[in-house]
């Protein structure tokens, strides 16, 4: 069983700031971490090493300080890490970037074949969810996302069955290998690095992968030159134009104003206050 | 969407001599598709919204709206065309296979490419749902074109003509304008309840174009064994409910939370919260409010020590009204709610759940 593990270094968006006035981000200061929804997909390749054997190989697109996020996923237990990184990477888009990561996976099959792939569900920076749907298309493999429970997985059949997070309940699905999996969040819990993991994965020596090691055919698909998408505008949210009617506690009782609150409530949406009365249960 | 953050200050340089160009085999490109997603006989809500954003979009280009509808044979998807009709579509692409019964990645995927490559429509719209984004981003890629995710505004580009698609971006803190230029289609992903329902309108009708698969099941590898629906329908009221009451970090502490929940139970209202609550467990993960949890528009939405980051802005934004506890009076919330307590909510929550109970008894008591 040969598992690669998708993963990206973000900033810790908690911890991002916005200049008040210019409008800008403010990264100084702001710690990279591995994308929390990776986390869960790397543990769940884990659970299927622990039970079925096999290797883990973590993958990561990113500049050279990505390798941090590699080397704590090796602390949890992979086993071998590769960073592609180039600068002709820079300014990809979703559709650059699964372009990428799809020619490192076919270059990493090339040395042992690849069963399972898996990627968190979206990241945290940006948020599209379609990096793991669009490794999938590009390298045939039969795609499931929002994966909430991997039911059953048998090497001899090459089958998995699981089951996924759909509008108003579960899908259960069953398909054959090889699969990428994008998992859903808090379905797993990661474990604990253990110490000859930490000291490993300290001295470890993650591959350093360029445009021509990763294998990149087509140096017209990748980075800004790849990207159909190209962002016209980032701005911050519109100025206010009206403030807030409200009233404080500094010069008013918690009662007074609370009922004038009720009261404003029920002028602006009388309908409201009909529907929230035929609700009630008169004691 | 750009997976690398884009440079605030010079995105205009960051775009120089690329992708700009619409070649001239795509301007036959025309129309404004809206994928209208089913399952077990009934339409997610979320697609009528779209037709409604996808009407405003094909009006400004002179282009017909369609609906597009895959799935088995014997689905209502007639019923649904009828529908699409009357929330402003002008016409259906219809494609009907037993293997297109249930969504399954692979057969939606052929479906929906093959749909696209005869129909070529200019923008194509789907529901940033489990189905709509696993779906959207595989047609995408086979497509190669560009997709952007979760928008909260979508608008023609006067210059270009090109869709000019809305997002929060950096984990909700500042937003972000993306288009696509030089690729055909302009495709765009919309969370349910961003976008307002349109009036229905059973007076209109419109036109089917029949297409057809061409696959049979026993290529299509992963099979649907089984649909277990959630017991907890409840979880699934918070985008669509009426009042909402939600809940911040300026709570301080899981046990005060409870304050929420009594408010919440007084008015019949869901129980939403803020990122960093649920990111600190006091409250369920399907309760989150904001770019990466649910988005709302209630006609009362009552949000207590939460600041209003952009995060959780784009999330409520749309509802009717908004009142704010705040005891911080600069608190970013107080920009966009119409009423705001300037307190600590410990103090002010308690009190207003007892004088809405109060008040909604009597109005009961007499109206009985």
């Amino acid at each position: 069983m040969h598992i690669v593990v998708c993963i990206k270094q973000v900033p810790d968006s908690a911890q991002i700031r916005v200049h008040p006035v210019t409008n800008t981000i403010m990264r100084q200061g702001v710690p990279a971490i591995v994308n929390p929804y990776d986390l869960f997909a790397l543990e769940e390749a884990l659970r299927v090493k622990d039970q079925h054997g096999g290797r883990i190989t973590m993958l990561c697109m990113g500049p050279p300080q990505a390798e941090d996020a590699l080397r704590k996923c090796l602390s949890f237990g992979a086993d071998d890490a590769i960073l592609v990184t180039d600068r002709s990477f820079a300014g990809a888009d979703t559709l650059a970037t699964s372009y990428a990561l799809a020619s490192a996976i076919r270059t990493i099959a090339k040395e042992q074949a690849v069963d399972m792939v898996f990627t968190g569900k979206q990241t945290i920076d940006g948020d599209t969810a379609q990096v793991g749907p669009g490794i999938a298309k590009r390298l045939d493999l039969q795609l499931l996302t929002y994966v909430s429970r991997i039911v059953e997985l048998s090497l001899d059949e090459r089958s998995i069955v699981i089951e996924r997070r759909a509008e108003g309940g579960v899908q259960v699905l069953r398909t054959q290998l090889p699969c990428l999996v994008t998992m859903l969040e808090n379905t797993n819990e990661m474990r604990f690095a253990n110490m000859d993991n930490m000291l490993r994965a300290a001295r470890f020596s993650v591959r350093k992968w360029n445009k021509e090691a990763a294998g990149i055919e087509d140096v017209t698909k990748i980075g800004l030159k790849g990207s159909p998408t190209v962002v016209s505008k980032v701005f911050g949210p519109k100025p206010r134009t009206e403030k807030a009617d409200t009233e404080s506690l500094e010069h008013s009782s918690p009662r007074d104003a609370v009922l004038n609150l009720i009261q404003k409530i029920f002028t602006r949406n009388p309908g409201l206050e009909d529907e929230l009365v035929a609700r009630t249960v008169v004691p | 969407m750009s997976e690398t953050p884009p440079n605030a200050k010079k995105p205009a340089a960051r775009a120089a001599g690329r992708n700009l160009e619409l070649p001239e085999h795509l301007k036959s490109y025309k129309g404004v598709w809206v994928f209208i997603e089913h399952d077990r006989g009934v339409v997610h809500p979320v697609s009528w919204e779209l037709l409604g954003e996808g009407r405003k979009l094909a009006d400004m280009q002179g282009a017909q709206l369609a609906g597009v509808l895959l799935g088995g044979a014997d689905e209502p998807l007639d019923r649904f065309a009828a529908d699409a009709y009357a929330y402003g579509a002008d016409l259906c692409y219809v494609m009907r296979d037993p293997v297109l019964k249930g969504y399954r990645n692979e057969p939606f995927t052929r479906g929906l490419t093959k749909l696209v490559k005869e129909g070529k429509p200019e923008i194509v719209l789907l529901g940033a749902t489990t189905m709509g984004r696993d779906l959207a981003g595989s047609v995408a890629t086979t497509l190669a074109t560009g997709l952007t995710a979760d928008c909260t505004e979508l608008t023609i580009d006067p210059a270009s003509r090109a869709l000019a698609a809305t997002r929060p971006t950096f984990g909700g803190s500042l937003l972000c304008t993306i288009m696509t230029l030089a690729y055909r289609p302009q495709m765009a992903t919309v969370r349910p309840r961003v976008m307002q329902m349109p009036a229905k309108d059973s007076t209109r009708t419109g036109s089917i174009i029949e297409s057809s698969l061409d696959m049979v099941e026993d290529v299509v590898v992963t099979k649907l064994l089984d649909f277990i629906a959630d017991a907890n329908s409840n979880k699934n009221h918070l985008a669509y409910a009426d009042v909402i009451v939600s809940g911040g970090k300026g709570l301080k502490n899981p046990e005060n939370f409870a304050l929420v929940r009594e408010l919440a139970s007084v008015l019949g209202a869901e129980v939403g919260a803020s990122r960093p609550v649920v990111q600190a467990g006091w409250v369920e993960a399907e309760r989150q409010i904001g770019q990466t949890g649910k988005t709302v528009r209630p006609k009362l939405y009552i949000a207590a020590g939460i600041s209003g980051a952009i995060q959780h802005r784009v999330g409520m934004e749309g509802s009717d009204i908004i009142v704010a506890i705040n005891n911080d009076a600069n608190a970013p919330i107080f920009d966009f709610a119409h009423y705001g307590i300037v307190g600590n909510a410990m103090q002010v929550l308690p009190a207003l759940t007892e004088a809405f109970r109060a008040h909604l008894a009597v109005r009961a008591r007499r109206a009985a």
